[in-house]
């Protein structure tokens, strides 16, 4: 089971649920390039300016650790990332879990993503007014510091690093791209693990994804927020697994 | 004193001991705003109210504090600021921007806390949220100001190296720039490549100590003078002579390292005379990929009157090239704080392959990969190499 981390966090964001899940599956944790302890060097504007980069990065990672019969559990736009991943390589994947996705943030003729092109831009905005304060202080800890071990370990304690400047395109990417089309190439089962009060993702865009990819289901959580893993760990991990038993006994 | 101070001080304590707890809540200097954990407000002061312009039942049970936040800020409140106080139990000093009843946009910081119970449940979210209206602006304009610096240093780092490498009839040459950090300071690398007569070139390259706008100016002087020094004598070290009397003249209080490396074509052959001041010691790579280095380090430049510096010549044979950098590349570390050392360097050039711009393009990429492309110091490499 691979679990891919959202926008705006890294890997930590899975601990509530990890030890549940790994009871039953070998669990791989990862950060996004730019994100938690990633290796920032390998950033490349190029390759990270669309969501394809990303889900180049997860098949890449397959490979590397020679994983078959992948469950990909996807919160946010990583829902989309591993979409696009296993539309590329669907012999790869047993099962796709998405949690809180959305394919279109952005409002669109007769398509509610619930943001407006303004919204993102003062997204944008509120990046830079929040990284302000750190960034400068915490900037050359990312950029590596030897000579700076009390800096590193504030970072270790530190949850949610990110690179500002990684982070402020990711957002771009995250919040900008339009997935909408690609739903429908997904072979995988698909669950949609939705919340009933989701501000990013709301209700009608997850069941625009489960209506979209030709095999999924969607599990309504009554959890408020975007981050079902966090609020209702217990709740998220029973639906994961129920799911999972389920396209088992179907594939027997 | 007089009697009347004393009534004074007793009527202000007085007033002080009826600031009863719900007062000092209500008019506090600062909003506070408390939730469910889910969002859902239940309890706000009259500062907050007074902050935003809604009345205590718009919010009190019917609002989530989310509500309140612009699109964007939605989507922060839920990629950051929530995940991190269900972390944390804690989240400092969040930027946001209110929507106040009348649509109207108040910046505001915020502090939160995760109040949980003896068995880790949440219980309640407790927030105070202080006006950030002038302090926004304030941000906004450094903001402003930081990209206004860095486009500067950008068009100042421009004028210290050619916008382009010249075409020499028989001779590649190629050049790598990268300045160290975010951009926001100039380099104080310079390099240039002139031509003197019908078959004479010459390449210059040096480092001025330090960074940022001073830097560039004896960069800058460096350069030019350097030029100006090798169209009136033929002599490399002659020219660096000329230009350590400059600096020590110019009272800049910088001093600098410089190599001047002359070509000269002599019946279709080259020959390279070079002078070396302080810097690292151009490379010669031969045909057989042995890698020697070319003359002498002499003195640095802006420290003595009479520093010692010797010249070199060398005769070029095809598939003969020769490297020269600054010290960006042997100053590169490892995120353990290993060096990118001569050794490295030495093999590194003896296994480029190619033309001068495949070699200088080879040796940045070692030099970028060695220490995690996070450029420490500016890098400056050219490369020329005689086509077989």
């Amino acid at each position: 089971m691979l679990l891919a981390h959202g926008y705006g966090c890294d890997q930590n964001m899975w601990r509530l649920v990890v030890p549940r899940l790994a009871q039953r599956y070998r669990i791989v944790l990862f950060d996004h390039i730019g994100a938690g302890g990633s290796d920032l060097g390998a950033y490349d504007a190029d390759r990270y300016g669309s969501l394809d980069g990303y889900a180049a990065d997860v098949l890449e990672l397959c490979a590397e650790l020679k994983l078959e019969d992948v469950i990909f559990v996807g919160h946010s736009v990583s829902g989309m990332i591993g979409v696009l991943a296993a539309a590329a390589r669907p012999e790869l994947f047993s099962a796709l879990v998405l949690v809180g996705p959305s394919p279109r943030y952005v409002d669109d003729d007769g398509y509610v993503g619930g943001f407006t092109r303004r919204d993102i831009d003062e997204l944008l905005a509120s990046l830079d007014s929040n990284y302000l304060g750190w960034s400068s202080a915490i900037a050359p800890v990312i950029m590596g510091r030897p000579d700076r071990p009390d800096l590193s370990r504030e970072l270790e304690d530190s949850f949610c690093r990110t690179d500002p400047e990684i982070a402020r395109r990711f957002a771009h990417v995250t919040f900008l791209s339009d997935n909408r089309a690609d739903l429908a190439r997904v072979q995988t089962p698909t669950l949609v693990v939705q919340c009933t009060n989701d501000v990013i993702a709301p209700v009608p865009v997850g069941q625009f994804v489960r209506d979209q990819i030709p095999n999924a289901t969607m599990v309504l959580l009554d959890a408020t927020g975007h981050c079902p893993h966090l609020s209702a760990p217990d709740d998220t991990a029973d639906a994961i697994e129920q799911f999972l038993d389920a396209i088992t006994s179907v594939a027997r | 004193m007089s009697a009347g101070d004393g009534d004074v001080v007793d009527g202000f304590i007085e007033a002080l001991l009826d600031d009863d707890a719900q007062t000092l809540y209500e008019r506090a200097p600062c909003g506070y705003l408390s939730t469910t954990p889910d969002g859902t407000i239940i309890k706000v002061n009259a500062t907050f109210l007074a902050l935003t312009g809604y009345a205590r039942d718009d919010l009190v049970g019917r609002k989530r504090f989310v509500d309140l936040l612009t699109g964007g800020g939605r989507i922060y409140h839920e990629t950051h600021y929530a995940p991190m106080l269900r972390m944390h139990g804690i989240a400092r000093e969040i930027a946001l921007d209110l929507v106040c009843a009348d649509t109207h946009r108040r910046p505001v910081l915020i502090n939160s806390v995760l109040e949980r119970d003896a068995d880790g449940n949440d219980v309640v979210i407790r927030t105070a949220v202080f006006d950030a209206t002038n302090r926004r602006r304030y941000e906004e304009e450094l903001l402003r100001q930081t990209q206004r610096a860095t486009a500067l240093a950008r068009t100042l780092q421009q004028t210290l190296i050619p916008p382009n490498v010249p075409t020499i009839e028989d001779l590649e040459l190629a050049a790598e720039y990268r300045p160290a950090g975010d951009g926001t300071e100039v380099g104080g690398d310079f390099y240039d490549i002139f031509q003197t007569d019908h078959d004479g070139w010459v390449i210059t390259i040096g480092d001025v100590r330090g960074k940022g706008a001073e830097a560039a100016v004896v960069t800058a002087l460096a350069r030019y003078t350097l030029r100006a020094a090798a169209v009136q004598d033929p002599s490399p070290a002659q020219a660096l002579l000329l230009l350590n009397d400059a600096l020590l003249r110019g009272n800049v209080d910088r001093f600098c390292t410089a190599a001047m490396l002359r070509l000269q074509r002599r019946d279709g052959a080259w020959q390279l005379s070079s002078s070396i001041a302080g810097h690292p010691l151009p490379l010669l790579v031969d045909g057989q990929h042995t890698v020697t280095t070319i003359g002498r380090t002499g003195t640095l430049l802006g420290v003595l009157a009479d520093p010692t510096l010797s010249e070199t010549t060398v005769q070029l044979a095809p598939g003969d090239s020769v490297v020269t950098y600054t010290d960006g590349v042997i100053d590169a570390r490892t995120p353990d704080g290993a060096f990118y050392d001569d050794d490295r360097l030495h093999a590194t050039l003896a296994q480029a392959t190619g033309t001068a711009a495949d070699i200088a393009a080879t040796l940045l990429a070692d030099v970028l990969r060695f220490q995690s492309q996070v450029v420490r110091d500016d890098i400056a490499i050219v490369a020329l190499r005689v086509p077989d």
